[in-house]
């Protein structure tokens, strides 16, 4: 019967859906045939995806996108860009209009059961608050917002836990809502709201684009866990794999200690563990048996680094966003990044 | 397909075949493009069923039922919260969209008529004025007049704590338009009661006027009588309960001005922009109409004696009208349509609140057919409606 009244309904919106069609398994061949890999990232948040001054794609996301082309490839540059606004990234991915979305989604169940896939996490984040502290001087605190407009975006799980978080804490709020981070931005900066709030990265980043950055803080509170990955489409799981042990790769080359400088070297180690991560055991599959070839985390070390150094150079203390490592340190520095055994 | 069809032409050739009839190859013609039309119809609609079944996409909409766990700044007229459920967001989106274009379509309207109008007039500065403006807001892109609005009127007004104070307890920063409310006390339900009885009387006197005009060729002061009425009764039976009315003015708190109601600065945009931009068209098209009534209509008017007002009212306007009603209903549905824009300044209608749904449950096809089924009837009732008001302005042939 429901299915009756949907057959019915389609007739008008089957036209729209015709690119459904072109989704389908077997991503990994599909990728191979076309000769790169099209990468869903932000439409612009520094640090994670934006344009750079030379108008290439730079950020911490981006270079996840690269590490899976370089992965594939053993060539970073066979990688297109689409910029996603947050409303749209999910249903490119549906449709095939990309093959992987790396655009700081947070994983959740009904995501994750609603035809999607997360391999991994590739940073670990939480949703705060920041305000104008030389217009609201007396706050210091998210529990006295009450009555304030909110900025936020449109689509996002930021939306729903604030949300929750005005509602259990019993206070008014008035929500304004746009659907790209960009309008969301011109819009706190030019006063329409009190409060943006975002993911915690998400906002350090925000801040240096405001005019004026310094009149601008982060307030303490943390009112979420926002666990931030790639995602690609359910029921591909030999795609799921390439993407989820690049990340992996990168942790475990951090771990080792192999870095974009050394990876050529190393190559010739005698340590059993880097020989077997790097492919030079005799007769190996791990690469292979993976769809890809034996030397990849060679290749993806060489074209962007290690997990490490990813983090430093596109947020970290080697960028102006100097977020410090925090949870997203290896766990056996007391961070939550921990990656499975590649062997 | 249809080749068994053809049967050679015999002999017999005193009888037409059936295939030269000109009547049977249409309706043969006509069978074949239907059929044809089925056939894919049907094949999109198995083919995306199938696609979506593999992709685990579709499954109904048993999801609206759903919590829906946001918030949306706007919503009148509903007791909306994040407790509610998407349906319920849905009916909020679909109630703002119905506002917006509503009260666009009025003032889109009747800007539209005093411009169309002021470009036949004969005053120099007003015709020159008036073209200027169609010819301003009918070439620029609607999202760029929405935008305009926005960012370049509405954006710069002052921050809350230098609000900008207007008579009557009103507010004006940018945060939008804040004014008192009303608070009815008991006993005021007695003016809404003459209030009723007022537009009822009304039509009396109207209609009796009417009748003493046609019989004796005397009028009346419809107009005035009916001014006094609807505003003077009220006014009276509120008189008698001692005025049971107090104001929810809006005062400064911590953030914003607090109590009162507002107008966001978002509607107001969506509203300005969609009636500034329709009205120049239908300042045209009401341009059009007024100059399609021919000449001689009015100066026969004159002719039997009647003065400019009456000449307007009872000759040009009526018979403008009818050419002005059909493409009029097509910037309605314009306007209404155009009000999906209004995503782009974060106004919450039909279109961004399921944009934000379809985002939180996925269910992009679902939600696409929603749009298409609401914008699909609101544009057929639009249009039904102005058929009925065109049939109704009619020329009646006796």
């Amino acid at each position: 019967m429901k299915n009756l009244v949907l057959k019915s309904v389609l007739g008008a919106s089957a036209l729209v859906l015709l690119a459904t069609a072109a989704a389908s398994a077997g991503t990994l061949d599909d990728v191979k045939k076309k000769g790169f890999v099209q990468c869903g990232v932000n439409t612009g948040l520094a640090g994670f995806a934006a344009p750079n001054d030379k108008g290439e794609w730079s950020g911490f996301d981006v270079d996840y996108c690269r590490a899976v082309a370089a992965a594939v490839f053993g060539d970073a540059t066979k990688v297109k860009f689409t910029p996603l606004s947050a409303k749209d990234r999910l249903p490119a991915l549906q449709s095939g209009e990309i093959d992987v979305l790396i655009r700081n989604t947070t994983w959740t169940l009904s995501r994750d059961t609603q035809g999607f896939d997360f391999p991994g996490v590739n940073y670990y984040d939480g949703q705060g608050f920041m305000i104008n502290s030389k217009k609201l001087s007396g706050i210091n605190s998210a529990l006295q917002l009450s009555g304030a407009s909110v900025c936020v975006q449109a689509g996002t799980t930021t939306e729903l836990n604030l949300a929750d978080y005005f509602k259990a804490n019993k206070m008014q709020y008035n929500p304004v809502v746009f659907e790209k981070l960009e309008e969301v931005n011109a819009a706190y900066d030019a006063g329409r709201c009190d409060v943006y709030t975002t993911d915690q990265s998400g906002l350090y980043a925000i801040r240096l684009t405001l005019s004026a950055p310094d009149d601008h803080v982060v307030l303490p509170e943390i009112i979420s866990k926002e666990p931030l990955g790639p995602v690609v489409r359910q029921g591909d799981s030999q795609w799921a794999d390439v993407v989820r042990w690049t990340h992996f790769a990168l942790l475990t080359a951090e771990e080792l200690g192999i870095t974009k400088a050394n990876v050529e070297e190393l190559t010739k180690s005698d340590s059993p563990e880097i020989k077997r991560v790097l492919g030079q055991e005799a007769n190996t599959k791990l690469g292979t048996d993976l769809g890809l070839t034996n030397d990849w985390v060679v290749n993806i070390v060489k074209a962007v680094g290690n997990y490490g150094e990813l983090f430093e150079s596109n947020v970290g203390a080697g960028s102006k966003l100097k977020i410090a490592r925090g949870i997203n340190a290896q766990w056996s520095k007391g961070g939550l990044q921990y990656a499975m055994p590649i062997r | 397909m249809a080749s068994q069809d053809i049967t050679p032409v015999g002999a017999d050739s005193a009888k037409v075949s059936l295939l030269n009839d000109p009547r049977i190859r249409g309706y043969i013609y006509q069978a074949v493009v239907l059929a044809v039309i089925f056939g894919v119809g049907y094949w999109v609609v198995n083919n995306t069923i199938a696609n979506l079944q593999r992709a685990h996409l579709a499954s109904g909409f048993g999801f609206l039922d759903g919590r829906s766990g946001f918030d949306i700044s706007s919503h009148p007229f509903t007791n909306y919260s994040s407790d509610s459920t998407y349906i319920t967001a849905l009916y909020v989106g679909f109630l703002n969209t119905l506002l917006v274009a509503v009260a666009g379509i009025i003032t889109a309207t009747f800007l539209g008529f005093i411009i169309g109008v002021g470009r036949l007039s004969h005053n120099w500065l007003i015709r020159k004025l008036c073209t200027v403006y169609v010819e301003v807001f009918r070439n620029i892109p609607p999202l760029l007049v929405i935008f305009f609005w926005y960012s370049g009127v509405l954006a710069i007004l002052p921050q809350a704590r230098q609000s900008i104070a207007l008579p009557f307890s009103t507010y004006l920063n940018n945060r939008g338009f804040f004014f008192p409310v009303p608070v009815f006390g008991e006993g005021a339900w007695l003016a809404g009661v003459a209030f009723v009885v007022a537009l009822i009387g009304t039509f009396f006197v109207r209609r009796w006027a009417y009748k003493r005009q046609m019989a004796t060729g005397q009028q009346f002061p419809v107009l005035w009588t009916a001014a006094a009425l609807i505003i003077g009764l009220p006014l009276l039976a509120f008189g008698l309960k001692g005025f049971p009315l107090t104001f929810d003015r809006p005062v400064l708190g911590a953030f914003n001005l607090s109590g009162g109601s507002l107008v966001g600065p978002e509607f107001m945009s969506l509203y300005l922009a969609l009636s500034f931009y329709t009205a120049s068209f239908i300042a045209e098209i009401v341009r059009s109409g007024i100059r399609g009534v021919g000449r001689g209509q009015s100066e026969a008017a004159h002719a039997l004696g009647l003065r400019a007002g009456t000449t307007t009212r009872l000759v040009v306007v009526p018979q403008a009208m009818r050419i002005i009603i059909p493409p009029l209903s097509s910037q309605y549905l314009n306007l209404t349509k155009n009000s999906s824009l209004a995503v782009a300044v974060g106004y919450p209608d039909l279109f961004a609140v399921g944009g934000t749904i379809l985002n939180q449950t996925g269910r992009s096809i679902e939600v696409v057919a929603i749009f298409i089924i609401v914008y699909l009837s609101l544009s057929v009732a639009t249009s039904l409606f102005m058929n009925w008001f065109n049939a109704k302005m009619a020329l009646v042939e006796r």
